[in-house]
């Protein structure tokens, strides 16, 4: 039976659907013209999902007999996914606009990605896991072919759909496992069952499913895609890639994590750990020969996800809590860096992705270069820019729990990954000018960066803000 | 001055200048620089006269507090050790504006800035009272001095600002997962409290350890010094200055402020490897300095010689040894960065570092050649400069504690004595070979101004040091009260004369030697 408080507590998914279905008509019945006003409309639709939010809180946490939960933690995470999916729309006119490839599907099909990533951040069952999942992994699909004309785009579009229904197919496996030798779906069932002790069957429906979800927050070993994916991507979906879908997907593997395999902690925490360090360690190495930005940029986001797994690893609402704060300041870094990334034109207005291009831009282009140094710096995860505090977070987390030997290869391994940013910020500070670029930047790309700058550079005065949403998000998966 | 957020101020002051020096010209940015740093000089020198020197005052003053950070604060004050540490700052920095007035010619505005930006964090490091505030100010310096050596430095200077920032930073983040355990065990982030706070003695090794690889590193000591050459002789000449001046001095502050009152017992049990390191630092960096046919090389590994008595002074676990490290870092502070100005002076006019280009520059520029002997003799530590006075103290420390390490790091005075004086003979004196040396003009009155002060200072704490240990003193004698239970047993046997009525003397001296006899042999 349906009530209304089910329905007022996935209040946010339907607004979406109904202003993404609307759209999805006055585009097809307005055509290839309607672009500027869909666009617009699409991130109000996301802002006015994003105020339902409360809405949905207050009538949660469970909806749907515990299909949906609307607890905290979906709320901080859908928050962050709707913001990074409007700028995500916000970024992309003025990319597509030199070949005009932008057309009206594209917000449309980042509002349905959104809907599928609010199913996952808040799904209480496998069976919405599922769905949410593919909802967002469809969309996403799409949008990683969105340059038809261009064969790079075509091919990350292909390469992600194959990949991933891989992924999607392991997963699906191990919810069968898990479903089989458990005999539920719903979350609290799978946590009961394992409760009393943990089979070999129970297992290996938990590797199948955490080594599906791997995939989805790409990590090692379930990287391979991510590079091709992200280099080949138009750049704005890209910036959406490496940011929302991100969020979402770690919040489905640290809920399922704690709300069903929370018994068998022991289990998956080996795991995780593994998976963390080889994420921070691979992604740091690997992007160390990168000379495209967009490559170098996937790399980087899986070594971002290594240190966010160590606060999953640590399995405490400490770091539960830290994890969501790395992602939120994760997103604010990647949004800025992209929002650096897609002013990176030559003198025609033309797109450049290498790295060997940036060289002598602070000469030319001050704020941009500053906007670089900014972003680089925080990923390298210098003090005293924000991106420093999600690290910090993660390891006094690790370390609360005990976990002090990982904590300490971590951050020693982030040195490494210091390296490569550190050359972006050489080249661009230190080298001399040798191709001229862009004179001015858009506006709308200046706005997203220097608001994503300030976060950075003042972030530590949001402080006690974000520890209290994360710590708020993490103990309502407890 | 009660309650008035001087040092605040003192930071906020330095960074409104960085932020204004973004925008404006090349010649503004000069000229706020120079304020900004003067202004902060004043409230620098108001600092000390408002401070309570008596030593019945409380020990750390001029405190704030602001919890705004969530899990940490915005917690300042200064002990008499912090003062001095930022009275060097404050004296150095101008001297470094006015070092890069003609000498940075390209996008002044960012060079200015990223120097009152690494003012700012200097300060905040002798400042921070907040365990994670510290490691911030700490940690952020890379940035600045990064930009500062890869964009203004010499001709390989990419490979240089690497290999410092790596190296540092390496070196740190290990000492920050040490902090994290120590903040849970001891449940607060407040430096006066975890000083007081003991320790498991089994966990403080490791602890040790992690404070140790930052501070070693940044110190630096042997064999993790390597950085520290190449960073001096790519940075220009006021990067040089302050890295020599300041910057080196937060990894001997690291170790009185952290290493030594929160792990007495494994600083104590690890002193012989510090003491280890610290004599095959001066006797084989003294000797490398001996070849070195590149001036700022040269005085980096003197530096190199000149800290390791900062770290055998340091842990000689004595008063004297402690006050003696002090005044070296003090007195270093002043005299490696103006002989780098020194240097500085003649590169700007014939643009190399080459020894051999120079000679017989007392015929041509004899007031450079005066006061470049003069820093010369500091640098040696001929008594009445700065550096005799620390040296000779730790020295004597370090003697109560071990009789071969003072054996072994005296010689450092002759050797450095050695490569100091070779070094003036080969510039200064002998035949001018060299054209273009010969020609160069004496020092102007831009350049008199930057190097007579730090003259007069040197002097100052060479004939009256009184006036910097004295704020100094209560802070040293509570922590050797702090690190007298676990200090190591001396192999000296030095004996005070108290003159006591003879008898009891007699006695007490006796029951006291006893033991120490047993020992020795």
């Amino acid at each position: 039976m349906i009530d209304s408080a089910s329905l007022l507590a996935v209040l946010p998914e339907l607004i979406l659907t109904a202003g993404g279905l609307i759209l999805m008509l006055v585009a097809a019945f307005g055509g290839d013209g309607t672009v500027r006003l869909v666009n617009t409309l699409s991130v109000l639709t996301l802002i006015v999902a994003g105020v339902a939010l409360s809405c949905s809180l207050a009538h949660g946490p469970d909806a749907f007999d515990g299909l949906v939960r609307a607890d905290a933690f979906s709320v901080y995470a859908k928050a962050l996914i709707y913001a990074a999916a409007a700028a995500a729309i916000l970024l992309a006119p003025r990319f597509f606009s030199t070949d005009s490839a932008l057309r009206p599907e594209y917000p449309i099909l980042i509002l349905f990605a959104a809907i599928g990533m609010g199913m996952m951040v808040s799904a209480g069952d496998m069976l919405t896991l599922y769905v949410g999942l593919e909802m967002n992994s469809l969309a996403s699909y799409v949008l990683a072919s969105f340059m038809r004309q261009d064969g790079r785009s075509s091919e990350a579009g292909l390469k992600y759909f194959v990949l991933g229904s891989l992924a999607s197919g392991i997963l699906l496996y191990g919810i069968s496992l898990l479903y089989g030798f458990t005999g539920s779906t719903a979350f609290d069932g799978i946590a009961v069952a394992l409760g009393d002790g943990v089979g070999k069957g129970e297992l290996f429906g938990l590797v199948f499913v955490l080594a599906g979800l791997a995939f989805k927050i790409s990590a090692v070993p379930f990287h391979m895609w991510t590079p091709d994916v992200y280099e080949g991507a138009p750049t704005p979906v890209t910036t959406f890639f490496a940011s929302a879908p991100k969020v979402a997907a770690m919040g489905l593997t640290v809920r399922v994590a704690i709300e069903a395999l929370g018994p068998a902690g022991l289990d998956w925490q080996q795991i995780v750990i593994f998976v963390a360090l080889a994420s921070i360690l691979f992604g740091a190495v690997a992007a160390i020969g990168q000379t495209n930005i967009k490559r170098l940029m996937a790399y980087s986001s899986i070594n971002n996800v290594g240190f966010a797994l160590i606060g999953l690893a640590a399995g405490t609402p400490a770091g539960v809590a830290a994890t969501m704060s790395y992602m939120a300041i994760y997103v604010v870094m990647t949004i800025g860096a992209f929002a650096c990334i897609l002013q990176m034109r030559d003198a025609d207005g033309k797109p450049v992705e290498t790295i060997a291009s940036l060289a002598g831009l602070s000469q030319s282009r001050k704020g941009l270069a500053a906007g670089f140094a900014v972003f680089m710096f925080s990923m390298a995860g210098i003090p005293p820019l924000f991106g420093f505090w999600a690290k910090f977070l993660v390891f006094d987390a690790a370390v609360a729990s005990g976990l002090t030997a990982l904590a300490a290869f971590g951050i020693a391994a982030s040195v490494i990954g210091a390296f490569y940013y550190l050359k972006i910020i050489k080249t661009i500070y230190f080298d001399e000018p040798t191709g001229a670029y862009e004179a001015k930047g858009g506006a709308v790309e200046n706005v997203i960066l220097t608001a994503c700058a300030v976060v950075i550079v003042l972030g530590y005065l949001l402080n006690p803000v974000l520890d209290q949403a994360s710590a708020a998000a993490a103990a309502s998966l407890f | 001055m009660d309650g008035f957020p001087i040092l605040s101020l003192m930071m906020a002051v330095p960074m409104a200048g960085a932020i204004a020096c973004l925008f404006v010209g090349a010649n503004s940015a000069r000229w706020i620089a120079l304020i900004a740093t003067l202004v902060d000089f004043v409230l620098g020198m108001a600092l000390w006269a408002n401070f309570d020197q008596s030593g019945g005052g409380a020990q750390w003053q001029f405190q704030e507090y602001a919890p705004i950070f969530g899990k940490f604060a915005w917690a300042l004050g200064i002990d008499g050790i912090a003062l001095m540490l930022i009275a060097l700052t404050v004296f150095l920095m101008p001297i470094c504006i006015g070092a890069s007035w003609n000498a940075i010619e390209k996008r002044v505005g960012e060079y200015m800035a990223a120097f009152l930006f690494m003012e700012v964090l200097m300060i905040g490091v002798f400042t921070a009272q907040d365990l994670y505030l510290f490691y911030i100010m700490f940690e952020a310096g890379l940035i600045p001095m990064y930009l500062i050596i890869g964009i203004w430095g010499g001709a390989d200077r990419i490979y240089a600002s690497y290999k410092f920032f790596l190296y540092t930073l390496f070196g740190s983040v290990l000492m920050l997962i040490a902090m994290m355990w120590m903040v849970h065990e001891a449940g607060t982030t407040e430096i006066p409290v975890l000083m007081a706070y003991n320790f498991d003695p089994h966990v403080q090794t490791w602890l040790f350890l992690a404070f140790f690889a930052s501070f070693a590193v940044k110190m630096p000591m042997w064999p993790v010094h390597t950085w520290l050459p190449d960073a001096h002789v790519q940075a220009p000449t006021a990067g040089s200055v302050i890295l020599a001046g300041v910057l080196l001095k937060m990894g001997g502050y690291g170790f009185i402020r952290f290493s030594l009152p929160m792990f007495p017992e494994a600083s104590a049990q690890l002193a012989p490897l510090v003491w280890g390191l610290s004599m095959v630092a001066v006797v084989y960096t003294s000797l490398v300095a001996l070849v070195q046919s590149d001036m700022k090389k040269l005085i980096a590994y003197s530096s190199v010689a000149h800290m390791a008595i900062v770290t055998v002074g340091l842990f000689a676990f004595n008063q004297a040894g402690i006050e003696g490290a002090m005044m070296v870092m003090l007195g270093h502070g002043l005299v490696a960065g103006a002989l780098f100005l020194c240097v500085g002076v003649i590169y700007d006019r014939l643009h190399t570092r080459e020894i051999a280009r120079y000679g017989g520059l007392s015929i041509n520029m004899p007031r450079y050649a005066m006061l470049f002997l003069f820093f010369t003799m500091a640098s040696v530590g001929l008594p009445g400069t700065s550096n005799f006075v620390g040296e000779f103290l730790a020295l004597m420390g370090i003697y109560q504690a071990s009789t071969w390490v003072a054996l072994v790091c005296t010689t450092g005075i002759i050797l450095g004595a050695a490569y100091m004086l070779y070094l003036y003979r080969r510039i200064c004196y002998g035949e001018q070979v060299n054209a273009d040396a010969a020609a160069m003009p004496d020092l102007s009155g831009r350049e008199i101004w930057l190097l007579a002060p730090i003259a007069a200072v040197v002097l100052w704490m060479g004939v009256y040091p009184e006036s910097f240990l004295k704020p100094m003193r209560p802070d040293i004698l509570a922590l050797e009260a702090r690190l007298a239970p676990a200090a190591p047993a001396g192999d000296s046997k030095i004996k005070m004369g108290a003159p006591k009525p003879a008898g009891e003397a007699h006695e007490e001296a006796h029951h006291e030697e006893a033991p120490a006899h047993g020992e020795a042999h």
